[in-house]
């Protein structure tokens, strides 16, 4: 018997192109996403060293961080954002990679088109210019984020040198009650190994709680994986992946998908592997969880208080506290249910999905959003605008006072029009918090689509199940 | 790639742990698409307020620590985005090397892209020299020796640290990584036609 080997083990050694002599390897890249952002001086790179894109076939473009969420015809109004994006464009077109434009209803957020077309697949290696690449371990792939000069080395090369991570498992054990999502328990594992508990490590979730998610809960939990400081975070895939990707445009079809599931099986943990580090979490214990902070590991239970810097003994820390607090524009030991918000955004790479909007529109069905908050809704991509039209969603969330847009990145990171106002307080479906991501000086509060929706309805940050 | 051998130079101390991407480079200057020209905008919101006037508490608007190519910096420094504009931004406006007790790993490894040295040390010792900095006139880095030397109190004072042989190798020489993978190119096409072979439905198959 060979010796047990996790997941990322597997992954990893079917990808060694070559070692290197000073014991870096290099990785084979099977799927690249590049967006508008950080792929432009990638390709001007390219160009003043005469390098072409060694597999333009394996790389896919879309532009989602700059594209307006209404008024799509009028085009882009913001003079960089625009250039950005036509950049994007031309790159693409020069050497034959297939671009998904604002028009095609295919497009959207790289981390959603992936999947959502089968370009994302069990065992495969997938990079691209964005941290939240860790959305795709969802399907048992090994995905990480990288910098432009690795988009560059990607583009000409089709591999990237690495040196291994070590292996964390985080086991999530038992069930979750009623209205817990993968948000919430991805929130409960940061706020537990902290923003830096991952760095160095691939992390793996197990666990019954991970096995129940749907996949869309699953690509919520492995999309913050970098928020827990994990390039990468995965899932062993099992029968709910395969029937996800079949049908998929890109996914294998006929008798190779079953080549394909019988080969994807064989990437599961195997009993008995080796991890460096193994956390454990009880999902029972897990109730909805929001951010109070500047941190995405400034979490506490929607039933919890704002914390109270007298109270931490590490200077550092509260230091930390203070200045979030400060920054956040709360006091200490006020019940966090009682912080009123402006605003609320449903979407992103991290909660864009189909499923999301649908427990959205749960919360919305025959009510209304607070008078003098502005809640808008964002979804993902094109595919998932045109999978909520055909339910119904939108004229829910119409009907109920939310503001249902174009897809994008939007204000996950207010690189577009959509950004919150200094001082603003935003209940928002996104993934980081830290200050000015949505606009400078606004506020941002993290937490489930459930819960953003419960804040819109109430006007502040409520737990929707006493809704 | 920018090489980095030695530096000698005074040093910024930045006593903020987690300090993210977003706050070393903030995304409206993210439309670039160049590589250049970003130092102006490093820990712009910090740096300036709403109406674009310099916070004269922050530290890059001091007097005394213009021209300083040092940050001494908190704990899992970098972390966020994978924005490479960050590091760009860093060494755009002058500083070549960080120093800090820990970094987010993408970050860490942009700035080996880009010339720029992040040093580890452990905390107490970070905290000290952010403390202490003020009165150096000079830290002399240098990656060959692994070390930092500087004057302290007219007392020589030597700290050395740790740095993986490769990255080190790779600052040392200033080496073109994408130059060197393609003197492997024939590695590369050797493993696509396995793969291939292997695993059939990874090629051959592209978007309509």
């Amino acid at each position: 018997m060979s010796t047990p080997k996790t997941i990322y083990d597997k992954i990893w050694e079917s990808h060694i192109v070559d070692t290197n002599d000073d014991g870096t390897t290099i990785l084979y890249i099977d799927r690249h996403l590049v967006h508008e952002v950080t792929s432009p001086q990638a390709f001007e790179g390219l160009k003043l060293s005469g390098r072409k894109v060694r597999r333009p076939e394996f790389t896919l473009a879309t532009a989602d961080h700059n594209v307006p969420t209404v008024d799509r015809d009028k085009g882009i109004a913001d003079p960089d954002s625009k250039l950005q994006v036509e950049t994007l464009e031309m790159n693409a077109k020069e050497n034959n990679i297939t671009y998904l434009p604002m028009t095609d209803k295919r497009q959207g957020i790289v981390h959603i088109v992936g999947p959502e077309q089968g370009f994302t697949q069990p065992g495969m290696t997938i990079v691209c210019g964005d941290s939240h690449t860790s959305t795709h371990g969802a399907f048992g792939a090994l995905a990480w984020g990288i910098g432009t000069s690795e988009v560059e080395h990607t583009l000409a090369t089709q591999t990237l040198v690495q040196t291994k991570a070590k292996n964390m498992c985080i086991k999530i054990t038992g069930k979750v009650v009623e209205g817990v999502t993968g948000k919430d328990i991805v929130l409960a594992i940061i706020r537990k190994i902290g923003t830096a508990g991952g760095t160095g490590y691939v992390i793996e979730y197990t666990g019954e709680a991970i096995r129940n998610l749907s996949m869309e809960g699953r690509m919520t939990v492995c999309n913050m994986s970098i928020e827990a400081g994990a390039r990468a975070g995965l899932i062993s895939p099992d029968e709910k992946t395969f029937e996800y990707l079949r049908g998929r445009p890109l996914a294998p079809k006929g008798e190779v998908f079953e080549d394909a599931v019988n080969y994807w099986k064989s990437l599961a943990t195997d009993e008995g592997a080796h991890y460096d580090s193994v956390v454990e979490v009880k999902a029972d214990e897990i109730i909805p969880q929001i951010t109070w902070g500047t941190s995405p590991e400034d979490v506490v239970s929607i039933d919890g208080f704002v914390p109270d810097p007298e109270n931490e003994k590490n200077a550092d820390k509260k230091k930390s506290i203070e200045r979030a607090l400060d920054y956040m524009g709360l006091e200490p030991n006020m019940p966090v249910n009682e912080i009123k918000i402006d605003k609320v955004f449903i979407g992103s790479c991290t909660n864009g999905r189909i499923e999301d909007l649908r427990a959205v529109s749960q919360i919305a069905k025959g009510r209304k959003v607070e008078k003098g908050v502005h809640a808008m809704i964002v979804p993902g991509s094109g595919l998932v605008k045109e999978q909520a039209e055909r339910e119904g969603l939108d004229k829910i969330f119409i009907e109920a006072g939310f503001d249902w847009r174009d897809p994008g990145c939007s204000m996950c990171l207010a690189m577009n029009a959509d950004k919150l106002q200094p001082q603003e307080r935003c209940a928002s479906t996104s993934n980081r918090n830290f200050e000015g991501r949505q606009g400078r000086g606004g506020r941002t509060h993290l937490m489930s689509p459930q819960m953003a929706a419960a804040a819109a309805i109430r006007g502040k940050l409520t737990d929707f199940r006493d809704l | 790639m920018e090489k980095f051998n030695k530096l000698s130079g005074h040093a910024i101390p930045l006593r903020i742990t987690n300090v993210d991407t977003d706050m070393i480079i903030p995304k409206q200057f993210l439309k670039t698409i160049k590589r250049t020209g970003l130092g102006e905008f490093l820990f712009y919101e910090l740096r300036y307020d709403q109406d674009g006037n310099k916070i004269s508490s922050f530290a890059l608007n001091q007097e005394h620590y213009k021209g300083a190519s040092i940050l001494i910096a908190g704990k899992n420094f970098g972390c966020g985005s994978s924005r490479e504009h960050a590091p760009w931004s860093i060494a755009d406006y002058g500083i070549k090397c960080i120093i800090a007790p820990s970094y987010a790993d993408i970050f860490y490894n942009n700035c080996f892209k880009n010339g720029i040295l992040p040093i580890i040390l452990d905390e107490a010792t970070v905290s000290r020299l952010q403390d202490t900095s003020d009165s150096i006139l000079n830290f002399n880095i240098d990656l060959e020796k692994q070390n930092i030397t500087f004057l302290e109190n007219n007392e020589k004072k030597e700290i050395s640290f740790e740095i993986d042989s490769a990255k080190k190798k790779c600052l040392l020489e200033g080496l073109d990584d994408i130059g060197l993978t393609l003197n492997k190119v024939a590695s590369i096409g050797h493993f696509e036609e396995g793969q291939e072979n292997e695993i059939p439905w990874l090629y051959g198959n592209k978007l309509k």
